[in-house]
């Protein structure tokens, strides 16, 4: 098993789409069990044994976890799919490498990690020995990706080679033999995981030394700056996310929200920030109701907002950064007077930005689309924060960002809190909430269940989140 | 796949975005170019001339009045057929500015052509009735209640996107049903506005709008259909619409809620409003189309016309020319005024080329330059970067063999 390791942008999918043909090497030369090969296209490199599962799967959601597995090379009975056929090749492959999964159930019913399973099925059904596993972890809960390393080992353990790639450097240490650390397109160096440590790993990424504890003075909390009490809402489907709700986040401490993934975290984080009309209590800021006031009104109450996902909700990707830096502020002056915009003035306040936040490779014309995820994600933390609100709603702020950027994203949101604003964090990486907050809560089913200090074991985390009681 | 595509990674989906982005003029001529050529082979097929035949549309189009080697009776002739082919180009620059405002919002305007005929109604009813009513005034009134009608017109598909869902491409093309058989409706005979007048009783068509009504004609003689003043109009609506999309802030919604709909709500723009706002001024420019037909040269609506009139829907193929841009839409709106007029059984030289096929040939190059527009992942397939990767490809694999 070999974890090719690298920062954002430092050309780990580029290199492996190269290696399933989806991308032609300009230069150079690809060995494959001792034989200079050419991969031209995916179909070769299948033909190779070759197969590899994407960060984002493609499955066919209306289809059963058989028929996917099988899909371009499905057994026939006559001119018809043998479904039996079908199911019973998942079954045996399945059982053999301790991946559970119906081969009768729809892809659009099981969860992500189920389908990922899937995914390796089917590159499995194809006969692969190389398996390379993009971002596997990126998706999955802890639970998840601890169940995909024993699946792993136990595909290793029957002679497939595993590239597994990752900018986590946990679990490239647990799982990997060796690591290829990449940066900036070129290897850096091959190491053996044994003996190797974070942080003698980060500073083959990144190229310098990384603080992985944030290091932080003790809060000194203020008068209340977001209070919610008693609040509801509904998902998508109607149903009831949040349930009852009540928290405070006060001026010069950061919170954080922890717990199992679709317990209400994005429910509560669309009602904050106006997106999502709560159905029944009351959220405050800074003592002025914003209920139910919307975007803007929870805007002009000063709510800052890192959204889940920078690509859906952060930002436009084929506006500039100049424009999107304006988002949140081009309805006023001096963006726009009267109705009209300002390009100048929307460039003038950009510029500062980008290099204040160290937007790499940022100017205010170009466009959001083609910056890396993490110069990406600066970009949305400069928009949010420039205006100084008083509460930062923060979710997931530093999901698929490497160590380099998430330490950006932690001092940015520290910075905050120490200069005496609000900020709830809500993220799904323990380690996150842990290292950053000076509270934690833990929501489950939609209540918060649990008040705990940040260096609570993980055990007393994990049982809260799971909805059991803690000894107090 | 990750964050990461890596610098200079071109992926097709890239490239496909730049080209509907980028402000480049290379590809909508390339595409252009492409058209003529296969509508070339057709007139080979034909038995003719190609280019003699694009020549003859060339003259046709009264574009030769723009050489200014070409004096006398051909001078004379040349201009008179480039109003017509202006005259041609007016509304075609307004019902193509209705489609690709739309399509900067993220929402495709096929309705170009029930707005441009419920301009027509509205201008002619206003343009026939209030005798007696100041001529700059009738003509302001006229213009208002002629983009008015088209307005509401694409509103309730706006609002029908908003409130429901209802794709607006669905809505859009029933109003223009609606909109057909509504004309035919009121202008049939005994309709609601079936003109008076006794030489008309047995003509299905409307009243003629008053003098006072009529756009002035600035340019040739108005008993010959010179050319009226609403060409600048159209110019003024192209540069609105211009500083409407880049410089206002409705502009900057709309293109916002057109990107990403997602990351407008996240911004507070709410794009269910941004639709109806939207769909409004599409009407506006498509209903101000109409009005400006019946106002300059029409003077009336026919039921027949209403059934043959086809400017709506040029309007997407020059909006897709045009890449949704002011200046595009502008010039390729003239492409097609040229091509019209200039294929007509009026102008084309019969002798070069059968005018009955050469109205087909205008169809045959407007369905080509919509193909290769709508596709243009060939175009793009076909690009050098892709071309350059391929050639690359052919030593390594020999050094491997």
């Amino acid at each position: 098993m070999h974890a090719l390791l690298g920062e954002n942008g430092a050309g780990k999918s580029t290199l492996m789409n190269v290696l399933y043909g989806l991308l032609q090497p300009d230069e150079g030369e690809i060995i494959l069990r001792g034989e200079r090969v050419h991969i031209g296209s995916p179909r070769e490199a299948i033909g190779m044994r070759i197969g590899m599962v994407h960060q984002h799967f493609m499955l066919i959601p209306v289809m059963t976890v058989a028929e996917n597995v099988v899909l371009a090379s499905e057994p026939r009975k006559g001119a018809l799919l043998d479904v039996d056929a079908a199911e019973q090749r998942v079954h045996e492959l399945s059982e053999r490498f301790g991946l559970a999964v119906d081969p009768r159930a729809y892809v659009e019913d099981i969860g992500v990690g189920q389908q990922q399973r899937v995914e390796i099925l089917r590159v499995l059904h194809r006969g692969a020995d190389v398996l390379i596993l993009d971002e596997p972890t990126a998706v999955l809960t802890a639970q998840e990706t601890a169940e995909l390393f024993k699946v792993l080992r136990a595909l290793t353990a029957e002679g497939v080679s595993v590239i597994f790639i990752s900018h986590k450097l946990r679990e490239v240490l647990e799982i990997a033999d060796r690591v290829t650390v990449l940066r900036r397109g070129s290897k850096i160096d091959t190491v053996d995981t044994e003996g190797a440590t974070e942080a003698s790993l980060a500073k083959l990424m990144v190229g310098r030394d990384v603080l992985f504890r944030v290091e932080k003075d003790a809060a000194s909390a203020g008068e209340p700056l977001l209070e919610i009490k008693d609040l509801e809402v509904e998902d998508d489907r109607g149903l009831p996310a949040v349930r009852g709700l009540s928290l405070q986040v006060r001026a010069g401490e950061i919170v954080g929200v922890a717990g199992v993934d679709g317990n209400g975290q994005s429910e509560l984080v669309e009602a904050i920030t106006g997106l999502r009309a709560p159905h029944g209590g009351h959220i405050r800021v800074a003592g002025t109701d914003v209920t139910g006031g919307g975007v803007q009104g929870a805007l002009a109450a000063g709510v800052g907002h890192i959204a889940e996902d920078r690509h859906r909700r952060g930002l436009v990707l084929d506006f500039s950064l100049a424009e999107n830096l304006a988002l949140r502020e081009y309805r006023r002056p001096p963006l726009s007077r009267f109705g009209l915009l300002s390009p100048k003035r929307m460039e003038q306040q950009a510029r500062p930005l980008l290099e204040q936040y160290d937007v790499r490779g940022g100017r205010p014309e170009t466009t959001a689309g083609s910056l890396s995820g993490g110069n990406q994600q600066k970009v949305v933390i400069a928009r949010e924060l420039a205006e100084e609100p008083r509460v930062t709603i923060a979710a997931q702020p530093t999901r698929g960002l490497d160590v380099g950027a998430i330490e950006f994203v932690h001092r940015r949101l520290l910075e905050q809190r120490d200069a005496g604003r609000g900020v709830l964090l809500v993220s799904l990486e323990l380690e996150e909430i842990r290292s950053l907050s000076d509270r934690v809560l833990v929501i489950y089913e939609g209540r918060i269940v649990a008040e705990l200090a940040p260096d609570v074991s993980d055990e007393e985390l994990g049982v809260a989140m799971l909805g059991g009681k803690v000894r107090a | 796949m990750s964050d990461e595509g890596g610098p200079g990674t071109i992926t097709v989906a890239s490239r496909l975005a730049g080209f509907m982005r980028g402000g480049g003029v290379l590809i909508p001529l390339v595409t252009a170019f492409l058209a003529f050529l296969v509508g070339g082979l057709v007139v080979a097929a034909a038995g003719a001339n190609p280019i003699d035949t694009y020549e003859a549309i060339f003259e046709g189009s009264g574009l030769n009045w723009l050489f200014p080697w070409v004096t006398g009776d051909d001078r004379t002739l040349a201009a008179l057929n480039l109003q017509q082919t202006l005259i041609l180009t007016t509304p075609l620059i307004l019902t193509g500015l209705a489609v690709a405002f739309a399509f900067r919002a993220g929402l495709f305007n096929i309705g170009g052509q029930g707005q441009y005929l419920v301009g027509t109604f509205a201008a002619v009813y206003v343009g026939s009735s209030l005798e007696g009513t100041p001529a700059f005034l009738h003509v302001v009134l006229a213009i208002v209640a002629g983009s008015l009608a088209g307005a509401l017109w694409a509103g309730i598909a706006g609002l029908l996107k908003a409130t429901t869902g209802a794709n607006e491409v669905v809505s859009t093309i029933m109003l223009n049903w609606t909109a057909v058989y509504l004309g035919s409706y009121l202008f049939t005979l005994g309709g609601p506005l079936h003109s008076d007048d006794p030489a008309a009783a047995s003509i299905p068509v409307s009243p003629d709008i008053h003098e006072s009504a009529r756009l002035p004609v600035f340019w040739g003689d108005p008993e010959l259909q010179g050319l009226h003043i609403g060409i600048f109009i159209a110019l003024v609506a192209a540069i609105l619409f211009w500083v409407l999309l880049n410089r206002s802030v409705t502009g900057y919604e709309v293109r916002a809620v057109g990107f990403n709909p997602d990351a407008a709500e996240y911004a507070g723009i709410s794009a269910g409003r941004n639709y109806v706002k939207v769909m409004l001024i599409c009407g506006l420019l498509a209903g101000l189309a109409g009005t400006l037909d019946v106002l300059g040269w029409q003077f009336r609506v026919a039921t027949n016309d209403i059934q043959v009139s086809q400017t709506g829907y040029y309007g997407i193929a020059v909006a897709l020319l045009g890449r949704n841009t002011a200046f595009g839409t502008v010039a390729a709106a003239l492409l097609f005024g040229a091509l019209l007029n200039g294929t007509s059984v009026r102008n084309l030289d019969p002798a070069v080329f059968d005018p009955q096929l050469a109205t087909n040939l205008t169809w045959i190059i407007q369905g080509l330059i919509v193909l290769f527009v709508s596709a243009p992942v060939l175009i793009t397939y076909l690009s050098p970067g892709r071309l350059r990767r391929r050639f690359r490809r052919r030593p390594a694999e020999a050094r491997a063999g």
